[in-house]
């Protein structure tokens, strides 16, 4: 599939009550005790999502039946401050182990006063997702977005 | 607490079109089976389609007498949709998570 446009980043920001350092180390060491649970792509519940903090580590999720998948690998570890890992999850909810096809997040942590910090958030090179032909045939085809769907609309529900 | 400055996602932060969203992802429907599996009028459903369907997310065709919606098929416009719906609720969680950690022992350790 040929994507000539380009997708505009994703943009998110927040601000919360502790100092920088620490608002680095629970959005990295931490991650799994704060990441929504309905967002795994694992056949199993999932039990732990786990970044390993350097350059070249994994970010992926454990499934309690102890299966691992992987989200992405990380390319930036800047403690407190920047942090960039790959999304190579595509439209089937899949893995996509071709870094051709790999999405970026990259997270900034600025100390906002000593007890605050603002965390902003791209997710840019949506792309290459989408050139991951999974993704076309995924929504045609009423696979891979029905199953993401369906979580999605479980997750919305319990929430409600 | 968390914003995003993007024009054209808030889309899907209502309920009601969420839902609509999901129903045409499982099954592309007519506003009158969609009326049928939710709470609203079929002038309300087509209301929300129209917003949908301005938005890029759904795009509909005519199939004899009614007219089918679904999802865009070229998917751009929807996959972004829902990765900023993932942002959106795993940022209030993180900003959840932060405020509520007791203090660190460690926190000096880097």
């Amino acid at each position: 599939m040929t994507t000539a446009a380009t997708i505009p980043a994703l943009h998110g920001m927040v601000t919360v009550g502790v100092p920088v350092d620490r608002a680095f180390r629970i959005f990295t060491d931490s991650f799994g005790t704060w990441w929504p649970a309905e967002y795994h792509i694992g056949q199993a519940d999932l039990a732990a999502a786990i970044l390993e903090p350097r350059v070249g580590g994994r970010w992926y999720e454990q499934g309690v039946d102890g299966s691992e998948c992987d989200w992405g690998r990380v390319l930036a570890w800047e403690p407190p401050h920047r942090l960039v890992v790959t999304w190579q999850i595509n439209g089937q909810w899949q893995y996509d182990p071709d870094p051709e096809h790999a999405s970026e997040i990259e997270v900034r942590f600025t100390a906002d006063g000593p007890e605050q910090t603002m965390v902003e958030l791209e997710h840019r090179l949506l792309d290459r997702l989408v050139d991951g032909r999974a993704l076309r045939d995924g929504i045609t085809g009423g696979g891979g977005w029905s199953a993401i769907l369906e979580l999605f609309a479980k997750a919305a529900a319990n929430q409600e | 607490m968390d914003t995003y400055e993007d024009a054209g996602l808030g889309l899907l932060g209502d309920p009601t079109r969420r839902a609509i969203f999901e129903l045409l992802a499982r099954r592309p429907s007519s506003v009158g089976e969609l009326a049928q599996q939710l709470p609203i009028s079929r002038p309300a459903v087509s209301q929300h389609l129209r917003v949908l369907k301005d938005g890029g997310l759904v795009v509909s065709r005519p199939e004899g007498t009614r007219r089918v919606y679904r999802l865009n098929p070229d998917g751009v416009t929807a996959l972004r949709a829902y990765l900023d719906r993932i942002w959106d609720q795993a940022l209030a969680a993180f900003h959840k998570a932060a405020e509520a950690a007791p203090v660190d022992p460690q926190q000096e350790a880097e």
